[in-house]
């Protein structure tokens, strides 16, 4: 890079810090990306494929905790999106390079297919001005009869359906942590547990400042989700302002996976802006019922509702009967970072641009569906912003191969053999549901990020995840921490440093 | 490939006491196998008292109750692989295990007992709302964990459903100096045992809040409070009830759920509302050759009647062993009627004494338990008071079956 000095990498300057009263060390970088989630890790990783010293700071104790871990993981094949807007290009440029994303970074990947499906003539209609949307942008659509759908789907009702053959589905939380893991490899420093207090003005560079510390940048990328319009006012761009909606789901059993083998929508709710609720296979093979599309006023407020879980029961069971409450393990909700109001709605497109203030400050605003299938292209567009601006080099020790945890589960009987002939650990199974051994749970713990927390196991192992969700394997998973890490029980956390998950020994123990 | 003749599947009171029950009919090529590093199933956390009165005629713990099985299994020389997961069940009696010391088994039996017990059910199986902090736990977990891994989960309680654990931990916590401000029940009665509502509740001042559940969970990281409302009869909550209570974790003893997630591999035909096998008289599944006792048939509030009824299943699988299928006999379905919730077994043979088990729906006074096939009663009993939390079994002579014409019988509690 051009501003780019041995100074700057080597040392650590003394700044004043008006808060703390005092001059505080910060840390030097040439770009720092705000934001771990899908496309804050996504751009660290592109970035990392250039000499340049990147990095990433996120306030929660992993990557990928917000909308990241809590949207449909579906890879759309870009349908909804107007002709020759942003979301449209990046989201078929997202569909189409997923798989090899996937595929360097040992991350699931499937082509499943979507079904569109509609109830009723009115929809029906609607379903011919989609294929048309989505032809314009690229996409293969087709209009297929209830025979279609009747043997495709066997369990799903409908009058008539649009069939995308590119839609897919990947596991996002594996994907972010992916991303993250590969950045981090390739030397993109990541702190976690960072929240941004402010962001100063210092000649050309900005100065972050965060609970862990003070770092000087010549470039922020603002990929904050649900908190970019606040990173955003540090740079004068104060245009837009998010809407968090919130969307819940409902996970089912596996037992319930023969139900579908596609992803089944609605025809989407006029003037929603979201999909409607849907079906959902995971990666995984469990089901998922959502989301649902409600405006909150707590951009951090994840909790499920009553209402809307007889709702999501309710919508699915339309197109859905064989669905019931039995097959239902687990409810969560995502928030969608939404910047028009409830009142105005509709589409609205990303907003990824410079800064009116400052070219060198990039603010990513409005990233909602399709954020994940986009995730790839954003990347390479915010990227593409600053080599315009720097002309980066291309670094020669750039490894974009990732090897994610192996899942003993998932391999073939005769590797399984092999494998548990060479380590004792992969014949301990830990989680009785998924089947995942000791070794995947110390692979989980030793992850290249540093997180020790349980539900740092939990999206990078599967623990807790199936239909017991934990009963089973937590007591084992602490066991693991206690003797093979060295944790107190105190120190044990669910994911925040204050979601400590137990309040000691038992009397008379210590 | 491994032979045997008898597999059981688990080493709690119903593996047990299957094996030695096989044990005594002459049977000696017995496997057990056993996911956890010690056999006793869940009675080795069940560290209080009250078990084994019916069996043995003496109040004994948990540990106590496991220890006498266990003892007489080593004395026989019966073979248990303990930490040991079964990964697979075929319906032609095929089996694929794991362990430490012999990493990957596959073994072939004549005869399986299916004896896994039952998992708990969760947060999510209640569709539990609001947040989702650290601090909530089921409470066969927080037992797990204080009894067998000296691990206190919390200090203020609040205990979301009064089955039996549920009860048995707001004892154990509030001796571990833990405060539990109420235990919450949806339903207007307890599905706990009485005799748990006095020495766990009533002993201990610990409120019994009946027709009240958590309607909102709060808490960003550890769990800060829950809103308890007070429901309709039916189960919806009322609005005006509300209020908050302080507390940094909440329990589940929200039910037990059959494990039956091997059975399903192997084709076991499972009944809809116990969760369990359908099975014959002889405990035998729809699968010929696999049987299935104790609490992955059907949950049970005593564990001697778990072992009862795992004797039964040990007996009938040698007499399988020993002479082959066998099940061909003129035979009569038996249903749930009028009040009864189910009745096990769902398929009897007129040519064998026969022990119903079964649960009413609700609490109540005054009812008779009446058998019928078309028509003709074929027993009647009369109780002063039924409870759901309180199996019922009843013992009929093969000599009413006989003359019977119909092809099923019907239990009602009217």
């Amino acid at each position: 890079m051009k501003i780019q000095t041995i100074l700057i990498i080597l040392c650590f300057g003394k700044e004043f810090n008006e808060s703390g009263g005092g001059f505080l060390e910060s840390q030097k970088f040439d770009i720092v990306v705000i934001g771990g989630g899908v496309v804050g890790t996504a751009i660290a990783r592109e970035l990392s494929k250039y000499k340049a010293n990147v990095g990433l700071i996120e306030k929660e104790s992993d990557v990928g905790l917000g909308a990241s871990n809590s949207n449909s993981g579906v890879v759309h094949s870009g349908f909804t999106a107007p002709v020759g807007s942003l979301k449209a290009d990046v989201c078929m440029y997202g569909n189409s390079h997923f798989e090899e994303v996937c595929d360097e970074l040992d991350v699931p990947f499937e082509r499943v297919g979507k079904l569109v499906v509609a109830l009723n003539k009115k929809q029906v209609a609607e379903l011919y001005n989609m294929q048309y949307v989505g032809s314009m942008n690229g996409a293969e659509l087709h209009i297929v009869g209830k025979d279609f759908i009747k043997e495709k789907e066997p369990f799903i009702d409908g009058k008539a359906a649009m069939y995308s053959p590119n839609s897919a589905i990947t596991s996002p939380y594996e994907l972010t942590i992916a991303y993250a893991e590969n950045a981090h490899t390739n030397g993109v420093d990541i702190k976690l547990n960072t929240e941004v207090v402010e962001i100063k003005k210092k000649n050309t560079k900005f100065l972050i400042e965060t609970n862990n510390g003070l770092f000087e940048t010549n470039y922020v990328i603002n990929s904050a989700g649900l908190f970019s319009d606040f990173i955003a006012s540090f740079s004068g761009e104060d245009r837009y302002k998010i809407y968090p909606c919130r969307g819940e789901y409902y996970v089912l059993d596996k037992n319930a996976s023969d139900l579908i083998s596609r992803l089944v929508y609605p025809v989407p709710p006029e003037n929603a802006g979201g999909y409607g609720i849907h079906l959902t296979p995971t990666i995984d093979g469990n089901i998922l019922i959502g989301p649902s599309n409600e405006y909150i006023n707590d951009v951090e407020n994840e909790a499920t509702t009553k209402e809307v879980m007889d709702q999501l029961i309710k919508e699915a069971q339309n197109f859905l009967p064989a669905i019931n409450r039995d097959l239902v393990i687990r409810s969560y909700s995502g928030i969608r970072s939404k910047i028009v109001p409830p009142e105005i709605g509709g589409f609205t497109d990303f907003v990824i641009e410079k800064s009116p203030k400052y070219d060198n400050f990039i603010n990513l605003i409005g990233i909602e569906s399709p954020g994940l299938t986009s995730a790839p292209g954003i990347a390479k567009y915010v990227v593409d912003i600053i080599d315009k601006m720097e002309n980066l080099q291309q670094d020669e020790d750039y490894d974009g191969k990732r090897d994610g945890i192996t899942k003993f589960d998932q391999l073939t009987l005769q590797k399984q053999k092999e494998l548990a002939e060479s380590n004792p650990n992969y014949r301990d199974i830990v989680c009785r549901c998924e089947n995942i051994t000791k070794q995947e749970i110390i692979d989980a713990l030793k992850n290249p990020l540093g997180v020790k927390t349980l539900k740092g196991v939990k999206y990078r192992a599967r623990a807790t995840m199936g239909r017991c969700q934990g009963g089973y394997c937590i007591a084992r998973i602490i066991k693991i921490m206690q003797e093979e890490f060295g944790f107190d029980v105190k120190e044990l956390k669910l994911e925040s440093n204050k979601s400590k998950l137990f309040s000691g020994q038992a009397k008379g123990w210590e | 490939m491994i032979n045997k003749e008898l597999v059981i599947i688990g080493a709690g009171p119903a593996g047990l006491a299957a094996a030695l029950s096989a044990y005594e009919e002459g049977l000696r090529d017995i496997l057990i196998i056993e996911r956890e590093s010690k056999p006793g199933g869940i009675l080795k956390q069940c560290i209080h008292d009250g078990f084994g009165l019916h069996k043995f005629k003496e109040i004994l713990t948990g540990p106590e109750y496991a220890f006498r099985y266990i003892e007489k299994v080593r004395e026989k020389n019966i073979e248990i692989l303990t930490d040991t997961i079964v990964t697979m069940l075929t319906n032609d009696k095929y089996i694929k295990a794991i362990n430490q010391e012999q990493g990957i088994m596959e073994i072939k039996a004549q005869a399986v007992i299916l004896a896994m017990g039952s998992r708990e059910r969760t947060s999510g199986g209640i569709s539990l709302p609001g947040d989702r902090p650290a601090g909530i736990y089921t409470a066969g977990l927080a037992q797990n964990l204080m009894n067998l891994h000296n691990i206190k989960v919390g200090e203020k309680i609040v205990i979301l459903g009064s089955g039996d654990i549920g009860l048995i931990m707001a004892r154990r916590l509030t001796l571990e100096g833990a405060s539990v401000k109420a235990v919450l029940e949806i339903m207007p009665y307890s599905n706990g045992l009485k005799r748990n509502i006095n020495q766990c509740l009533v002993d201990y001042d610990i409120p019994l809040k009946l027709q009240h559940t958590v309607i909102d969970v709060k808490g960003d990281s550890r769990l800060e409070s829950v809103t308890v409302a007070e429901v309709d009869n039916q189960l919806q909550p009322i609005p005006g009830t509300e209020y908050d209570i302080d507390c940094d974790t909440l329990i589940l003893s929200v039910g037990l759920i059959p494990e039956n997630e091997l059975s399903r591999q192997a084709n076991v035909q499972l009944d809809d509302i116990t969760g369990g096998a359908l099975v014959k008289d002889n405990l035998e599944t729809n699968v010929e050759g696999i049987f299935s006792c104790g609490n992955v048939l059907h949950i049970h509030d005593l564990v001697d009647y778990v072992s009862d009824e795992a004797e039964k299943a040990g007996k009938s699988a040698v007499e399988y062993i020993n002479q082959g299928k066998k099940w061909e006999k003129e035979n009569i379905f038996v249903e749930p009627g009028q009040g009864i919730n189910y009745v096990i077994p769902q398929v009897i043979s007129k040519e064998k004494d026969q022990i119903f088990s079964m649960r009413v729906k609700q609490p109540d006074t005054d009812k008779t338990i009446k058998l019928f096939c078309e028509e003709e009663v074929i027993f009647e009993q009369d109780f002063d008071k039924v409870n759901p939390s309180e199996m019922i079994k009843i013992d009929i002579k093969k000599e009413k079956f006989k003359p019977l014409k119909g092809k099923s019988i019907k239990v009602v509690a009217i």
